[in-house]
């Protein structure tokens, strides 16, 4: 490692601790700290540091500015619902307990510059302040006036201050059309698989080797990493399957060197775990429950997505199931599906080939009301009056997301309808009800 | 027009008679407002440096900086004794006043005509005469308005008397300095401006109104009543450098100036600079950087980059210092999100580009994404690339929150997630760029990225 991170202004003590903390980071780190300079300098306004989920990009960030002893701020700007939460923030970390105060109950942007010039000059520093923004794509959401004022804050309250942003999000997107000041860019680039190995490495069993978790580090990457390079997603992984993988050496099967055997027992339970607990169909505690439980095949406990099943009223089964076929047939096959006496349709005709199978690629298609009613009429065995009731059951499929109103112009009169569930879901229904659904979609002719 | 106010000032004790709007017009980032930043970080890091490795003092921390254009020419004029006793400067943004009513509150601050304790508003009498903003009759005025709590017909009232009680021979002069112009002509029925403008026509208190904006266009913002009440002076501030210019301007930037007090260092510094801007490499990129952009302020970047290489064991810029700097300033920066997405969301992305290609930029769903991927996989017999539908899910909805791709329709929530309708944010050639520099890329998704036909 590439301890030698030097700099006039900083104690070398500090710089090695700050080394320790940021492994695989010595670059970014160093680039950063010469762009801060020395704690006396003016610093550049605005750095806009970007990079993937779990770079290290606060990381690095928090770990210099702590070590170093610089005065800063650090701000989520998810918690930040409203820009005087912010400036209240900032100001608390600046300048100490009784800064906030000074603002009024919701303060414009206006009044915090007036606030931070007035306690600037109280208490003048002599280093570099920081502000941090963590997640920065949010402040897009936010004031329009907001992001380009932070980004010449220096200029706007005359102190030596540096606004850092950090996101996950290229700058393009974030440019206003009438342009703003440019920060400077970083990147963070992505962990490189040695790296990876490395730095999941370091938080090894203190009961076992280092070379063996290594060796397991090694495996969970062999499965993982072409579908997910998130260190922190990683670390979760290794933290919860490592006590399967040192299941053999406990009892006694195997003995530590061989790293084949190993691998035979503990691969086919990672992929389960890809299926499992890495989309979180099953919690993190419940899969070490499992795990406990030798008897139950991991996986056998049923996920979130088994529990799609609902339980619905006869009519209203058979409104979905109507809305379904509505929704994912073409309307000028309805005549051949539904009636009786339909005429004489040609096959070559009705199939028309580039129609073929496109409609469960494309997605649900709306549909009228008049046309949901007529196709229920029809695959509904007995007489059914159209009460309130079915009504009212149309209205809250709505309400629970199986249906969704389109075009929202107009509520009574020839109201459009989209179905919103999926094929297994109607299939699961369809068959409660023994209504043969293949028959009736034309995309399964 | 560095030198015109500052030469009708000297003849003239009262230079702003007419009210002028310097509309101070150029792309944002030219330097208007950001005149010499650069120049004092840089020359305050070199001293700095300097001081630690030479000797042990302290006193050339004291720069002369100047923060704006126009404050050099507000500083030159304020150099004017009778300017400086006499004229007022009221410094807006359009950034910080957002409405009329803040920046209304802003002037009166500005103008000392009212003390400020917690959020209550008092107007002190004795300031404001001290001020002599209006001469005597004010103060009648002024005890009128004691109680006024800050409400915003009362405050442009108060400020609108103020103004109008005002003559041209006895007032102080008031300098209304508004940066991003444009902003304050988006506020409601431009009242502000309208009212400014108007006090600056008639025979009142003198004043000047100097707008700061990027946009052309700014007079088209403007409503009829507004615009008639300007004066119709512009000030264009377009770059016209050469490249001559702007390599003379490099060095000028990073030479010392001639204060320095260790003149051996100034020396050898300044030549060093020399040197450097004579380097073919420095000038090739100084060229491209030129061709991309003639603002100094992405100059200042690129410098600031290759000064902030210069340390106590280097104490020179090399030619590969600012090669190093541009570099960081010209990356891609998609290209560099490209570079660490996973194997899987890369597949995704190719079988986005194949649907781009055959469909012609229309827009495609998830449904239709995987659909294109389960092509590729079946036609590869050994397929390591065969995840569950879910974990595929999971990398899309990935690519979509890093804005790879963007969702068509607004209201998102109403339609699953299978069948939104979604667009591919990225250009042909730079997912080709991307896939050659991708670390271990398998050569069959390299080939089916290759291949026209999905």
């Amino acid at each position: 490692m590439a301890a030698q991170l030097q700099h006039l202004g900083y104690e070398d003590k500090k710089l090695q601790r700050v080394m320790e903390r940021v492994p695989c980071r010595d670059v970014q780190a160093s680039t950063l700290l010469a762009l801060m300079g020395e704690p006396e300098q003016c610093s550049y306004p605005s750095i806009f540091i970007y990079g993937h989920r779990a770079t290290g990009k606060s990381h690095v960030m928090h770990t210099l500015l702590k070590e170093l002893e610089l005065p800063y701020a650090t701000v989520s700007c998810v918690e930040c619902v409203s820009v005087g939460l912010l400036f209240e923030q900032v100001l608390l970390s600046l300048f100490g307990s009784d800064s906030a105060s000074l603002l009024s109950r919701s303060p414009s942007l206006s009044d915090f510059v007036r606030v931070y010039k007035q306690l600037c000059v109280q208490a003048s520093a002599k280093q570099t302040r920081y502000i941090v923004l963590d997640r920065a794509e949010l402040l897009r959401n936010m004031e329009t006036n907001l992001l380009p004022a932070f980004l010449r804050l220096q200029e706007l309250v005359e102190d030596n201050v540096t606004v850092i942003l950090l996101s996950e999000i290229v700058w393009d997107k974030f440019r206003p059309n009438t342009g703003c000041f440019e920060p400077l860019l970083l990147h963070f680039p992505d962990y490189s698989k040695g790296e990876l190995q490395q730095i999941l490495s370091e938080d090894s069993h203190p009961s076992y080797s280092p070379e063996l978790y290594s060796a397991f580090i090694n495996i969970l990457l062999g499965v993982f990493y072409s579908v997910c390079r998130d260190l922190r997603e990683l670390r979760h992984l290794a933290a919860l399957n490592f006590s399967k993988f040192v299941e053999p050496l406990e009892q006694g099967k195997v003995k530590e060197g061989d790293t084949h055997k190993l691998w035979r027992n503990i691969e086919p339970h990672l992929k389960k775990a890809m299926q499992t607990v890495y989309l979180r169909e099953v919690s993190s505690v419940q899969w070490e429950q499992q795990l406990q439980m030798e008897e139950k095949e991991a996986g056998a406990v049923r996920g979130l997505s088994a529990h799609a099943h609902v339980e619905l009223p006869y009519y209203s089964k058979f409104l979905l199931i109507a809305a379904y076929l509505a929704s994912y047939n073409p309307a000028r096959t309805d005549k051949r599906f539904f009636l009786k006496h339909h005429g004489k349709i040609k096959k070559t005709n009705f199939l028309k080939k580039h129609e073929k199978t496109s409609n469960h690629l494309l997605g649900p298609k709306p549909f009228p009301l008049d046309r949901l009613l007529a196709i229920f009429y029809s695959v509904v065995d007995s007489r059914v009056a159209p009460t309130a009731s079915v009504f009212s059951q149309i209205s809250s499929l709505v309400t629970l997301q199986l249906l969704n109103q389109v075009g929202h112009d107009d509520q009574l009169d020839a109201p459009k309808y989209k179905c919103a569930v999926s094929l297994d879901f109607i299939l699961a229904i369809s068959r409660t009800v023994s209504f043969d659904m293949v028959k009736y979609l034309y995309d399964f002719l | 027009m560095f030198q015109t106010p500052a030469g009708a000032a000297e003849e003239d004790s009262c230079p702003m008679e007419r009210v002028i709007l310097y509309s101070l017009l150029e792309p944002r980032g030219s330097g208007k407002t950001m005149y010499g930043m650069l120049q004092r970080i840089a020359l305050s890091q070199i001293c700095l440096l300097y001081s630690q490795l030479l000797l042990s003092s302290s006193c050339m921390l004291t720069f002369f900086c100047f923060l704006q254009l126009l404050n050099c020419i507000l500083r030159e004029l304020l150099e004017v004794k009778d300017i400086n006793k006499n004229v007022l400067p009221v410094h807006l943004n359009g950034l910080l006043q957002t409405d009329d009513r803040i920046a209304l509150k802003e002037i009166t601050r500005q103008l000392n005509l009212e003390n400020v304790v917690g959020d209550k508003v008092f107007v002190s009498v004795y300031r404001s005469y001290a001020v002599c903003f209006v001469p005597l009759q004010f103060i009648a005025c002024s005890l009128f308005y004691c109680s006024f709590q800050g409400s915003f017909a009362e405050n442009l009232a108060f400020l609108l008397e103020a103004l109008k009680k005002g003559d041209r021979s006895s007032s102080r002069p008031v300098l209304f300095i508004l940066d991003e112009f444009d902003l304050f002509a988006h506020h409601k029925n431009q009242t502000l401006l309208y009212n400014l403008l108007d006090v600056s026509q008639s025979a009142q208190a003198p004043i000047a109104v100097i707008g700061l904006t990027c946009r052309l266009d700014v007079l088209e913002l403007l409503e009829k009543r507004v615009k008639s009440r300007f004066s119709h002076r512009q000030i264009h501030l377009l770059s016209s450098l050469s490249f001559i210019q702007y390599l003379d301007n490099v060095r000028s930037q990073l030479s010392l100036p001639q204060d320095f007090p260790d003149t051996k260092f100034h020396d050898e510094w300044n030549d060093g600079i020399k040197t450097l801007c004579e380097d073919q490499l420095v000038v090739d990129v100084l060229q491209r950087h030129y061709s991309s952009s003639k603002d100094f302020r992405s100059l200042h970047l690129l410098l600031m980059l290759a000064l902030s290489r210069v340390s106590a064991s280097k104490p020179a810029i090399k030619p590969t210092d600012l090669l190093e700097a541009s570099r960081v300033c010209m990356v891609d920066s998609k290209a560099n999100i490209l570079h660490g997405l996973s194997i899987l969301e890369l597949c995704l992305i190719i079988a986005m580009k194949h649907l781009n290609d055959i469909y012609e930029g229309e827009p495609f769903n998830f449904q239709m994404v995987h659909n294109e991927f389960k092509k590729f996989l079946q036609r590869k017999s050994h397929s390591i690339h065969n995840f569950d539908k879910p974990v595929v899910i999971k990398a899309f909805e990935h690519l979509q929150q890093l804005e790879l791709i963007k969702s068509m329709d607004s209201s998102t929530a109403k339609i699953q997630k299978e069948y939104q309708l979604v667009k591919l944010m990225l250009d042909h050639s730079q997912i080709m760029e991307a896939l050659q520099k991708y670390p271990q890329c398998p050569t069959d998704v390299k080939q089916w990225a290759m291949s026209a036909f999905g």
